[in-house]
């Protein structure tokens, strides 16, 4: 069974849960931006949660099932043809789905009962855009082979990706904070999402936050979620192809929990930190 | 040792001894530990999502460091071509003439510190005092695999066919990232490496690599 590419939309990637565990040889983790959004999908169409399917930037995408096929979407909001949002569709053999531009939100993922069956890299499906390991983001003409799975659909309806016009994410200060005369303009401003955000990286642009040393910090260790800042100031949230060492200081880490939240900020958009306690 | 706090789902140690503490935590083998990974100075620990962090710190206080013999094994030695593009110009930067360069670079014994930049790039300590010249001011769009180079303090092979902005000395025909391999990287942290000087007339096939743009760092 083959899904074929018919408009892959501005930026379609084969996603799974990425590749832990190779950070200290170079890996990104990679993995679907918003994961809770994919493991959702895959738990709808009765997949392991890391199966791999189909990351959508900005929707726009266009799919053939050249046999029918249960999907399930989720994430960012579109409107599709045929089917609906955040529960298992049935696609007829021969049917083409399309998919809208979202309302809000970034990413929408699209699982496919049996996983999409590309050839795995150190373990992954995922295509990871900073060290080009994976498959090539997908382009018109594509065909993806479809896994098999005999485990039952057990979920039918589940709540998804909640749009949100100015969200506030929960930080915790460090590792770097002693970089910085404060943290307050993190805690306090509001930053506007760069149109220079990709799954690397949400650029913010906004108040900078200023240096209280001088000098470079030896290259260390990167997480997903650290709020990464550059010499001009302005914090670079890390999402999931972040780099996997770097040489400026993190000022504060996105909670493990509003990760996702953070892979669905959309250019334009205005987001809040707030800064929580260690729990 | 210092601890400090990485989200809610890291730990950074800061250390003088990066790769020793980073093998030490590796053979703590706590199934709560995914992710050890040393920088310059430090070791990154990250766990599962849900583990009590704050728990890990005592028993990362009272590790336990590998002596440096029991880290590496024999050094591995890499052939090199020394007929790097920027030959020319570490000699001009250190008043030394080519064979000179070339007989401090070979003559120095190398430990891989960290691995970043990209897949298999390992961060090469070691490298004499007299050739630690800055970066380029303006990076190569392409630099092939096996490309033997130095910046800073470090030295280094691109492990593949990526921009970068290190002097260029010389090549070799060593693999040092192969996906299909287990592990995909020759060089691990606490890896020793030599280099040895070798004539060739044959050039080194350079697979096609992919863009980087990795933030904070240059390679």
């Amino acid at each position: 069974m083959t899904i074929e590419v018919l408009r892959p939309g501005p930026l379609c990637t084969v996603q799974d849960l990425g590749r832990p565990g190779y950070a200290h040889l170079g890996v990104p983790h990679s993995g679907a931006a918003d994961a809770a959004s994919l493991r959702l999908a895959n738990r709808l169409v009765g997949n392991p949660e890391d199966a791999a399917g189909l990351e959508l930037t900005f929707g726009g995408a266009a799919l053939r099932f050249h046999a029918p096929a249960w999907i399930a979407v989720t994430g960012a909001p579109v409107r599709m043809t045929p089917g609906g949002m955040n529960a298992p569709c049935h696609v007829p053999a021969g049917a083409t789905v399309e998919f809208g531009v979202p309302s809000a939100g970034v990413r929408t993922y699209v699982a496919v009962r049996g996983g999409v069956d590309v050839p795995p890299v150190l373990g992954s499906r995922s295509t990871d855009l900073l060290s080009g390991l994976g498959p090539d983001p997908l382009r018109a003409g594509d065909r993806l082979a479809v896994g098999r799975t005999s485990e039952p659909i057990i979920v039918d309806c589940a709540p998804g990706y909640q749009p949100e016009d100015e969200p506030v994410l929960r930080v915790l200060a460090g590792p770097r904070d002693d970089w910085f005369e404060s943290l307050e303009p993190l805690a306090r401003g509001s930053y506007e999402v760069s149109a220079h955000s990709n799954r690397i990286g949400v650029r913010l642009e906004g108040r900078p936050l200023v240096r209280r040393r001088a000098g470079e910090l030896p290259s260390e260790g990167m997480v997903v979620g650290a709020l990464q800042v550059p010499p001009n100031g302005l914090p670079i949230i890390f999402l999931a192809d972040h780099p996997t060492t770097g040489g400026y200081p993190v000022a504060a880490v996105v909670t493990t929990a509003d990760l996702s939240r953070a892979a669905q900020l959309r250019p334009g958009q205005r987001v809040r930190f707030r800064l929580i306690a260690r729990s | 040792m210092r601890i400090r706090r990485a989200g809610d789902a890291a730990l950074l140690i800061e250390t003088e001894a990066p790769h020793r503490v980073h093998a030490a935590v590796r053979a703590l083998a706590l199934p709560e530990i995914v992710g050890v990974v040393p920088g310059a100075r430090t070791v990154l620990v990250t766990v599962r999502p849900g583990t009590a962090v704050d728990r890990l710190g005592p028993l990362l206080d009272d590790l336990r460091l590998p002596e440096l013999d029991q880290v590496a094994a024999e050094p591995l030695c890499f052939p090199v071509v020394y007929d790097g593009a920027d030959l020319d110009e570490v000699a001009a930067l250190t008043g030394l003439s080519r064979d000179a360069v070339v007989a401090r670079h070979v003559s120095a014994e190398y430990v891989v510190a960290y691995l970043g930049f990209s897949p298999g790039f390992g961060y090469l300590t070691g490298l004499d005092e007299t050739l630690h010249v800055p970066r380029r001011d303006s990076p190569r769009t392409a630099v092939p695999a096996g490309s033997v180079a130095i910046a800073g303090p470090y030295g280094a092979v691109y492990p593949t066919a990526s921009p970068g902005g290190w002097r260029l000395l010389g090549r070799t025909t060593m693999t040092l990232w192969d996906v299909d391999r287990d592990p995909p990287s020759l060089l691990q942290p606490g890896t020793r490496v030599r280099f040895a000087a070798e004539r060739a007339e044959v050039r080194a096939v350079t697979p096609a690599g992919s863009g980087r743009a990795a933030a904070g760092e240059v390679g």
